[in-house]
């Protein structure tokens, strides 16, 4: 018999019965009733507002700097190179605990720059700014990524042509490179919000728990699930809404091309 | 984060001996000298870790392990930093009849080079403090501490938490990373710190009994050891571990 075909539907079906029954468990267990409430606990609600607007701060941060970095990155050919793009993408296979334990040792209380930052006024752990530091270590490789891959697709003669019309780099950066690579930039800015949105060992062990100021939702679920399994379902329900309609609408929006049809 | 891979693990490990009990059979009557699985609150982790190398333990905050066992998870062995846990699972039929091992002594922890002296510096604008979450037995120990403290007094220190940890390892952590000035633990956390932590006493009138208790989760792959684990927590080489690590007897 044909085995081959065969096989690889049974893999399918066991790939997605696997990543999907966990997700359809969290739906199966609370209704849209207990949703609502949890949306009206003011735990949950405090922590899904820090996660928005810490996720929010660190993208913002992450496409800044991130956007022209994988530009030169895309564009360029420097001694090097290949050692600083693993370097960036290095946070990517970090475990998250490793991620924490890096944060406190460069950045924490009585890390490497821990004194300096300290003198500067600045207040990393145990406040909100650490949450959105962590943030942007863990998710920040996503992004650069993707916008790497997205810049170097370009058609390098669409440049060049705008550059023989005399137009300067930088303005063949906005105006050509940036809207021709949008895609992908969109692409990989969900990918990061993604990852930031559900960040948690990192932010736990270098910003703590705090609730309004350091308690994302993900330490929310955490601090909450051992007692009360209802709203820690509700809530991560809410979470899984949230990032499913992230990743529903960069497809919808980009015609699904995007984050299937990574550009190489 | 550590603990959450440590839990996630467990869950795995612990989920697949005690999801069904058909296939599970087998294994469990093959051999006497099993290590036996147990899940124990995280201020244990260096005693138990030092005196039962062998068997399976896994640490985080009682209230966690308790979440598990709840859901179905079926370690041998639930050890916890208060009573009314294992209590509670008790009266469910979860566990056996649970037994007080042994008792802790719930201290005031600051770095070693601190300046607070006592509670009272804890009501001090700027002072940044870290304590267990509600739900963990330390955090709950931690409230009804200030609960007995004079109301302004309390509600300023309450004023001072910057974080609320899932266990007392995280409280250990901020303290020792300099993140939180000053933290409520057990003093074998302090302990464990080898000096870099310092325990201060609190006023006997405010200090809560700590005990720890213990039993054996029904449904267990090893009844029989886990019942004799049990016991060693009481009179054998983890009773002698715990004690070094400045445990104190049962009540």
């Amino acid at each position: 018999m044909r085995w081959f075909p065969v096989a690889l539907t049974a893999s399918l079906a066991l790939a997605l019965t696997f990543l999907t029954l966990p997700v359809v468990a969290i739906f199966i267990n609370s209704s849209p009733g207990d949703l609502l409430d949890s949306l009206g606990d003011p735990v949950a609600r405090d922590a899904l507002w820090l996660s928005l607007r810490c996720t929010a701060a660190a993208l913002a941060i992450i496409v800044a700097v991130g956007t022209p970095a994988a530009y030169l990155l895309a564009t360029r050919a420097f001694r090097g190179k290949a050692l600083a793009v693993t370097l960036i993408e290095l946070p990517l296979v970090l475990p998250p605990a490793v991620a924490g334990i890096a944060l406190l040792a460069s950045v924490g209380p009585s890390g490497l720059l821990g004194g300096a930052i300290d003198a500067a006024g600045i207040q990393l752990s145990l406040a909100t700014a650490g949450v959105v530091v962590a943030l942007t270590f863990v998710a920040s490789p996503f992004y650069v990524r993707q916008a790497m891959a997205a810049f170097v697709s370009v058609d390098r003669t669409l440049l060049d042509a705008s550059r023989t019309l005399g137009v300067s780099e930088a303005r063949g950066f906005a105006r050509v490179m940036i809207p021709t690579a949008m895609p992908g930039l969109v692409a990989g800015g969900a990918l990061a919000l993604g990852r930031a949105l559900g960040e948690f060992g990192a932010t736990l062990m270098f910003a703590g728990s705090f609730r309004g100021i350091t308690q994302t939702a993900p330490l929310a679920i955490y601090d909450t699930y051992a007692t009360d399994f209802d709203s820690a379902l509700a809530l991560s329900a809410v979470l899984v809404a949230v990032s499913g309609a992230i990743l529903l609408s960069v497809k919808l929006v980009h015609g699904g091309e995007v984050l299937g049809g990574a550009p190489r | 984060m550590r603990r959450a891979g440590v839990v996630i693990a467990a869950l795995i490990a612990l989920a697949g001996c005690g999801g069904d009990d058909s296939s599970s059979s087998s294994s469990s009557s093959s051999s006497k000298n099993s290590p036996v699985i147990v899940s124990a609150a995280s201020s244990m982790t260096e005693a138990l870790t030092s005196c039962s190398p062998r068997d399976k333990l896994q640490f985080a905050g009682s209230d966690e392990l308790a979440a598990q066992i709840e859901q179905g998870v079926k370690p041998d062995v639930y050890a916890a930093a208060n009573t009314k846990l294992p209590d509670q699972l008790y009266s469910e039929g979860k566990l056996s009849k649970p037994v007080k091992f042994a008792t802790n002594t719930f201290v005031l922890a600051v770095p070693k080079d601190s300046k607070i002296t006592s509670i009272d510096d804890l009501t001090a604008k700027g002072v940044k403090i870290a304590i267990g979450s509600e739900t963990v037995p330390i955090g709950s120990y931690t409230r009804d501490t200030l609960a007995k403290l004079p109301p302004a007094q309390s509600r300023a220190i309450l004023a001072n938490v910057r974080s609320n940890e899932p266990d007392v390892k995280g409280i250990v952590g901020k303290l020792t990373q300099g993140a939180a000035d000053a933290g409520f633990v057990y003093v074998t956390d302090v302990n464990a710190t080898n000096g870099r932590l310092k325990a201060i006493e609190l006023p006997a009138e405010v200090e809560p009994q700590v005990t720890y208790e213990a039993g054996v989760v029904k449904g267990a792959k090893h009844p029989t050891e886990g019942q004799d684990y049990v016991d060693a927590l009481s009179s054998g080489a983890c009773a002698d571990a715990l004690e070094k690590a400045g445990f104190g007897p049962a009540p």
